[in-house]
């Protein structure tokens, strides 16, 4: 009954999104202050009966419906509650459902705090939103429905993959999906501006908070994602360049461009066309992320079996929408106004620089991901694009963009001082040498470019740290002053702050992993001692432990220091999942500072041994924390513009208006 | 500058750095890619000692040996050919004899293929696509197979 109601409301919110994309749609066009007006209404309700659906999901899954198909493939009624609940995504049908839900919760958003949008705007970019609704509720009425009932309804669901049962695959998923839905609504307004032919700086203003937003959640769910493998995997890779993370990297990339270049048309009104541009690609990377890892093409952690008609529908869906924006762009780009003239070295041009190469970055990503499923299906030829390639492509494309950041914002507007800048950054560049020399004189054997990466990275932190300084004074006026200063600047200046530092600290922490970790793979027995940087592991035996829906066999290890200092106990273990006959090696981790030991276990072996992998990650947990520096950036500045897109009269703020220039 | 001279040096910066990395694209492009081979592939191509590649297929039944320190010697096959492989390290959980497998590494001047990675599968009905292309090309591709592969399975959020 229950599966049968969320059926039933999926498919009335499909006739709701068909209405909300053709009558405003018609009012936009005919200037019916009625029809156009029927788009909020007509999100609302179909983001209520979208929930309503997803809820049905939610209660099947709880319940232990095992009836429901979906529910039958993907959940066991002895896996806990909140795996039970996070298992509704952990499958295909479950994820387009989360996809579809977020997608209308947010044109939910647009139609309730849209209200100082114009009217037109306003009613265009709801029925394009809804126009993305109607695709995917068809897709997974026709393709990928998850209400579908079996006839004998089984006693005992086929669990979930172990590998998902997991408390990431409660955070990941959602925040990925927030990441790339969330950049729908830039779509839409796009797409919006372009049917009506128009568009100012305003646009940008409206449209920055959701990209912003957009981004904050695609760069913790990636992390958050990196982080899920890192532990889950067992063999402490933070970032395989697997295709499906790709996929999740280039809406990041595009995003982050459009974050910037969004700032430059709301402050000076140039950069519309390529705004705008960029608004559609970075949904247009979502929307084939979600096509990469949904349809089944790639060989990927990813994959589910694969479905052709599904492979199909998504292509269809992709060639309609990405095809279909591109076309329109092409058509009414030319009849958008050009505006804000700037010198290259500015501001803008800066930012103009970091487009350049983000967009550039993104490119490489594309091809390298594309590459071979464009050369298999042209040639047959099978090939796989892996590390290697990335690294030759990606770094050398952001060394450039890391080294210019620091820069962007102490230039002004329109015509900047570059001497100026760079005599601010000495500070910067100094520390920068010292710490290129320490860690040469510190290193024993590592990469010759290791020492620089450090560099590079304690210059973009140093960099965003001058920027604060320069912004509040804070070495020329007295501290009191200073720190009222500090209080007066903008919040998104201290944003661009952070999360530009943040940039620095991930770079670090990937530049230490990659230099200096170690690792030591050994068969052991109880008594045997592993050594590894400056600690010492005994092994003292394994044993055996019940789990909820598992049993594990669980390694002991006592952990020291070479000096002997006893630093505690780290516990891996494998666990064997009954249910679907499956091992996931669970890894221990143990923190020593930003550093990481990470062990994990492999098979016994006859003779009583056990192999072990044991790995020493310097500064590991810096690559994560630079992610939440980024997200605590985007938050702030966050803050600042919600409490001005709601007030249009921005006279009030002069002083205000002066510093903001973030 | 004038309006034009400003928007030639933006132009110009554009395509510069598409230059760049369209010529970073096809310098690691050259150099870094990695070809797919069955073991009948290795055969009829004639791959030379030294290449590196990836080898799929089913890892033979009965044929792995574990050495010392974690030293493993296993034969992949697709029905037609088959190929002794080296490895030295920890075999992923979900390596067994008889199922799918994808090994990188060089193949040794006496056709022994010595592996450095050992790719790891996350489903116990997963197939990689590689490996059944492989088979079915080769004949050896059971419905058996298909039959798993057509029970969607769970797989990742990510």
């Amino acid at each position: 009954m229950i599966a049968e109601l969320g059926h039933y409301a999926l498919m009335l919110a499909l006739g709701l999104a068909l209405i909300q994309g053709s009558l405003p749609l018609v009012g936009a066009r005919s200037n019916d202050a009625v029809l156009m007006s029927m788009a909020t209404p007509a999100a609302l309700a179909q983001f209520v009966f979208v929930a309503l659906s997803f809820a049905a999901l939610a209660v099947c899954y709880v319940t232990s419906d095992f009836s429901v198909l979906n529910v039958y493939e993907n959940s066991n009624s002895a896996m806990p509650l909140i795996y039970r609940l996070t298992s509704i995504w952990g499958n295909h049908e479950g994820s387009m459902m989360l996809w579809v839900f977020i997608l209308t919760f947010f044109g939910a958003l647009v139609a309730v705090f849209g209200n100082n949008l114009p009217v037109k705007l306003k009613a265009n970019s709801l029925a394009v939103q809804a126009w993305i609704a109607a695709a995917f509720d068809l897709f997974i009425l026709i393709t990928s429905n998850p209400f579908l009932r079996i006839p004998n309804a089984p006693f005992e669901g086929r669990d979930l993959n172990p590998i998902l049962q997991d408390p990431g695959l409660a955070f990941h998923p959602p925040m990925l999906y927030l990441g790339y839905v969330g950049f729908s609504i830039a779509f839409s307004f796009a797409i919006a501006a372009l049917l009506e032919g128009r568009i100012d700086a305003a646009w940008a203003r409206w449209v920055r908070p959701w990209v912003l937003g957009a981004w904050m959640c695609l760069t913790l769910g990636i992390a958050g994602g990196s982080y899920w493998a890192y532990y889950e995997l067992g063999w402490g890779g933070y970032w395989f360049w697997d295709p499906v993370e790709n996929a999740s990297l280039m809406p990041w990339l595009a995003g982050t461009a459009l974050l910037h270049s969004a700032v430059v048309m709301e402050k000076r009104g140039a950069l519309k066309v390529w705004t705008i541009l960029l608004a559609i690609l970075a949904f247009s990377l979502s929307l084939i992320g979600t096509f990469l890892v949904r349809s089944g093409v790639l060989t990927s952690v990813h994959s589910f079996a694969t479905d052709p008609t599904r492979g199909v529908f998504i292509l269809a869906i992709l060639a309609i929408f990405i095809g279909g924006a591109l076309a329109l762009y092409a058509a009414r780009a030319p009849l958008l106004k050009q505006g804000g003239l700037f010198a290259p070295i500015s501001r803008e041009g800066a930012l103009v620089f970091n487009n350049l190469f983000l967009t550039s970055a993104c490119a490489t990503v594309f091809v390298g991901t594309l590459y071979p499923l464009a050369l298999e299906a042209l040639t047959g030829a099978k090939i796989s694009v892996g590390p290697p390639f990335f690294n030759l492509t990606f770094g050398p494309l952001f060394v450039p963009l890391l080294l210019a950041m620091p820069f962007g914002p102490l230039l002004g507007w329109k015509r900047g001082d570059l001497l100026a800048a760079a005599q601010r950054l000495l500070a910067a560049a100094l520390l920068a040498a010292v710490a290129i020399a320490a860690s040469f004189a510190l290193q024993r054997g590592g990469p010759v470019l290791a020492p620089f990466g450090v560099g590079l990275a304690i210059f973009v932190m140093a960099g965003a740290l001058i920027d604060l300084a320069e912004r509040t004074m804070i070495l020329r006026v007295p501290f009191g002053a200073a720190l009222r200063r500090a209080a007066g600047l903008p919040r998104s200046a201290w944003g661009t702050a952070l999360a530009h530092f943040g940039i620095g600290v991930t770079l670090l922490g990937i530049v230490a992993v990659t230099a200096w970790g170690s690792e030591r793979i050994a068969a052991i027995k109880p008594g045997d001692t592993v050594e590894i940087a400056h600690y010492r592991l005994t092994f003292d035996g394994l044993f055996e432990r019940p789990g909820a829906n598992y049993h594990e066999l669980v390694g002991h290890f006592t952990v020291r220091r070479m000096s002997g200092e006893l630093l505690g106990a780290m516990e891996p273990s494998r666990r064997t999942f009954p249910a679907r006959n499956m091992a996931t090696t669970e890894a221990a981790l143990m923190s020593r500072r930003f550093s990481q030991l990470y062990l994990s276990l492999g098979d016994p072996n006859p003779d009583g041994s056990v192999a072990v992998r044991l790995y020493f990650k310097p500064q590991v947990l810096l690559i994560w924390l630079g992610a939440l520096f980024m997200f605590a950036g985007g938050a702030l500045s966050l803050s600042d513009r919600r409490l001005r897109v709601g007030a249009p009269r921005r006279a009030k703020a002069p002083a205000a208006a002066l510093q903001a220039a973030e | 500058m004038t309006r034009k001279r400003r928007r030639l040096v933006l132009i110009g910066g554009g395509l510069g750095v598409l230059a760049i990395a369209v010529g970073l694209m096809l310098n690691a492009l050259r150099d870094s890619i990695v070809f797919f081979n069955s073991p009948s592939d290795v055969v009829e191509k004639h791959v030379a000692a030294g290449t590196r590649m990836r080898l799929g297929g089913l890892v033979k039944a009965d044929s792995l040996v574990r050495g010392d320190n974690l030293r493993v010697r296993f034969a992949v096959t697709d029905g037609e050919r088959e190929i002794a492989v080296n490895y030295h390290g920890v075999l992923p959980d979900l390596f067994r004899e008889g199922q799918g497998v994808v090994a990188e590494g060089v193949l040794d001047g006496a056709g022994v293929f010595e592996a450095d990675t050992v790719l790891a599968k996350h489903d116990e009905t997963y197939m990689p696509k590689e490996v059944a292309a492989a088979l079915k090309k080769s004949g050896h591709w059971q419905d058996d197979y298909a039959k798993k592969a057509a029970v969607p399975v769970a797989g990742g959020g990510k």
